[in-house]
């Protein structure tokens, strides 16, 4: 288990550098936008100059802001160096079994090789496509599903205890379950992963519509809207916010849960990948792919946190 | 400024023994049921242009009774008349104003006011032009890319006030608009409220806890007793004009018609807590 010693000093370290990294970044952005507009009503004689001054004074504030950009980037970045130079360092001196947890530069060269023998590419590509389809194939089917639920109450009323108990059963002990009934192929591994991601994105939709403030729907009563102009108009919207933060975690889950399915006979994927190497003793390689899932992971989450952002930016006030 | 007759030809709003029983469960988990009377005989009429303030001691039946007008829910006994016809649900010739703004978080202050807009079918073109037209009107011009949560509070209410009369109705239904307000922003809205009742000259039904409030904005001022809430006097208040800019407030007429409402609250007040006991002990 390679990130062992590394997890308790990467989870300590992140979360004080992340607010660190925001405070210098929101200071300067402040008095900027100010200066403009101070300027435009003093004079008004041609446009383009005050659109010149504009500009310059945008170029001269990002120049300002790159000290603090970079002071953030190496902030954030300065407990995952850390991590990666005690990898380096503990087989060295002798901390750690050398066999079982290689120094990472060696870790790193086996992952070289195997990106560039295409090994890699080959099976993040079967694992990416499995993972995205499940992950895709449940949001599609639980967001509809989910509104439907939500808005027929006798219905929510009546699924509730049901859905409790499938959302309580971990995905994993259901996997010979499913490899019971669908084989070993594909069909079996994208099925564990939607079911696994529906969950999360069908109970959050569920409990979105549920919540939606219910002066609203008074409102949208009192201006003597159709059911339909409702849920459009006040129920959806309301509702993104929740939905997406289902979607976000069904999104590390799906990954969580296809490496696993992949563990248990599978011709190609990341997980087959860690696995084989295990298997043959091939540990640098092992690592290599265990750091690729990570990457992905991380990536994944990473665009749906961006995308989730963008999505509520009227639920939190932006930049706090 | 439309007259103070409560004789006009045909009311704009009428109340005839309005009576409103809810369906109460009795204990938790119990199936049995009682019926609890809410509004018992209520009798008000309303002229069309007309400002009335409703006040009344907490949990009379105030805004059961601006419910029931808006047609959120039905009467349990009693009529409603809007323009001399029964009202039956709710309709873009009344509009409300709630006393949590309800505004739409994931829409702009424009687009909280177009919401009213297309909800009565206006097209999309003069939607937005009309919204910012409301917006001037509430004095909020500038503001109309900002989100809820960007505005203060009087600046919220501003924004619903300008939602509510967007759309052009005829009777503007108010819940205790400006309770959660501080002084100084709840008499500047009060004041706007007035100059736009003035110019649109539409009927206003307005409900407060403040008999300030009262006096200062009604021509008037319908007292409700305790539960169940009936309308025990309707006070005129003449104060002469109101565009005067010496203070209203602390004329002799201001302080006599507040004297006047106070006595009548005071009395349902302690009547209403005097009820609230001896249920407790029964
Ligand atoms: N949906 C309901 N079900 C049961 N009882 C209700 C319901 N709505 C209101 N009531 C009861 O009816 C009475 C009047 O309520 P209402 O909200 O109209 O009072 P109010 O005069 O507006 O009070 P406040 O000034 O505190 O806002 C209260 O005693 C309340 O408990
Ligand atoms: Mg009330």
């Amino acid at each position: 288990m390679s990130p062992v010693p590394g997890t308790t000093t990467g989870s300590g370290t992140t979360a004080p550098d992340s607010a660190q990294a925001a405070a210098p970044l929101s200071a300067p952005a402040l008095p900027a936008p100010s200066a403009p507009t101070a300027s435009a009503p003093s004079e008004g004689p041609s446009s383009d100059a005050r659109r010149a001054l504009a500009t310059t004074e945008r170029i001269r504030r990002s120049v300002r802001r790159l000290p603090h950009l970079l002071l953030g980037g190496a902030t954030r970045s300065a407990a995952i160096v850390a991590l990666v130079l005690l990898w380096e360092a503990a087989p060295r001196l002798g901390l750690a079994d050398r066999t079982f947890l290689p120094p990472f530069s060696e870790v790193a060269a086996a992952w070289w090789d195997l990106a560039a023998d295409g090994q890699l590419a080959d099976n993040a590509r079967a694992s990416l496509v499995r993972s995205l389809s499940g992950f895709g194939l449940a949001v599609v089917c639980a967001v509809p599903l989910g509104l439907l639920i939500g808005w027929y109450r006798p219905v929510a009323d009546v699924l509730g205890p049901l859905l409790e108990v499938f959302r309580n059963t971990a995905a994993l002990a259901l996997l010979p379950v499913f490899v019971l009934l669908l084989g070993i192929g594909e069909t079996s591994k994208i099925s564990i992963v939607v079911y696994a991601c529906t969950w999360p994105v069908l109970l959050n939709t569920i409990s979105a519509v549920r919540t939606v403030d219910p002066t609203l729907l008074k409102l949208a009563k009192s201006m003597d809207l159709s059911a339909a102009r409702v849920f459009q108009k006040v129920i959806l919207p309301s509702s993104v916010p929740m939905i997406f933060t289902g979607i976000r975690l069904a999104g590390a889950v799906s990954i969580l849960v296809l490496v696993a399915a992949e563990m248990i006979g599978a011709k190609a994927g990341l997980g087959y990948l860690i696995n084989a190497s295990q298997y043959n003793f091939a540990i640098p390689q092992m690592y290599a792919g265990i750091v690729t899932i990570s990457a992905i992971g991380v990536a994944f989450n990473q665009l749906l946190v961006a995308l989730e952002k963008r999505l509520s930016s009227w639920r939190v006030p932006a930049g706090g | 400024m439309p007259g103070t007759t409560t004789q006009s030809p045909t009311p704009k709003i009428v109340f005839k023994d309005v009576r409103k029983e809810f369906t109460v469960k009795d204990r938790a988990g119990n199936r049995r049921t009682s019926r609890f009377t809410a509004l018992d005989g209520v009798d008000l009429e309303i002229a069309d242009g007309e400002f009335v303030v409703i006040v009344g001691p907490s949990g009379c039946g105030k805004s059961t009774l601006l419910d029931l007008l808006a047609g959120l829910d039905r009467p349990t006994g009693g009529r409603i008349l809007l323009d001399g016809r029964p009202v039956t649900g709710p309709g873009p010739d009344r509009s409300v104003v709630f006393q949590q703004y309800a505004l739409l978080p994931w829409r702009t202050a424009l687009g909280n006011v177009e919401f009213g807009l297309e909800a009565t079918g206006v097209p999309r073109r003069p939607r937005a032009a009309r919204a910012r037209e409301f917006l001037g009107l509430v004095g909020l011009s500038g503001f109309e890319d900002r989100h809820p949560h960007e505005l203060s509070g009087g600046m919220r209410q501003r924004v619903a006030i300008a939602r509510s009369l967007a759309y052009d109705p005829g009777v503007l239904l108010m819940d205790e608009p400006f309770a959660a307000l501080d002084a100084q922003t709840r008499e500047s809205l009060q004041d706007e409220l007035l100059r736009i009742w003035q110019r649109t000259g539409k009927t206003v039904v307005f409900i407060t806890h403040g008999i300030d409030e009262a006096v200062y904005l009604g021509q008037r001022v319908a007292v409700m007793t305790s539960r169940p809430g009936r309308v025990k006097q309707v006070v005129p208040v003449a104060l002469g004009s109101r565009t005067a800019t010496d203070d209203l407030r602390s004329s002799p007429e201001f302080a006599r018609h507040r004297h006047r409402i106070w006595s009548l609250l005071h009395d349902e007040v302690t009547r209403a807590q005097r009820l609230e006991k001896e249920e407790v002990s029964v």
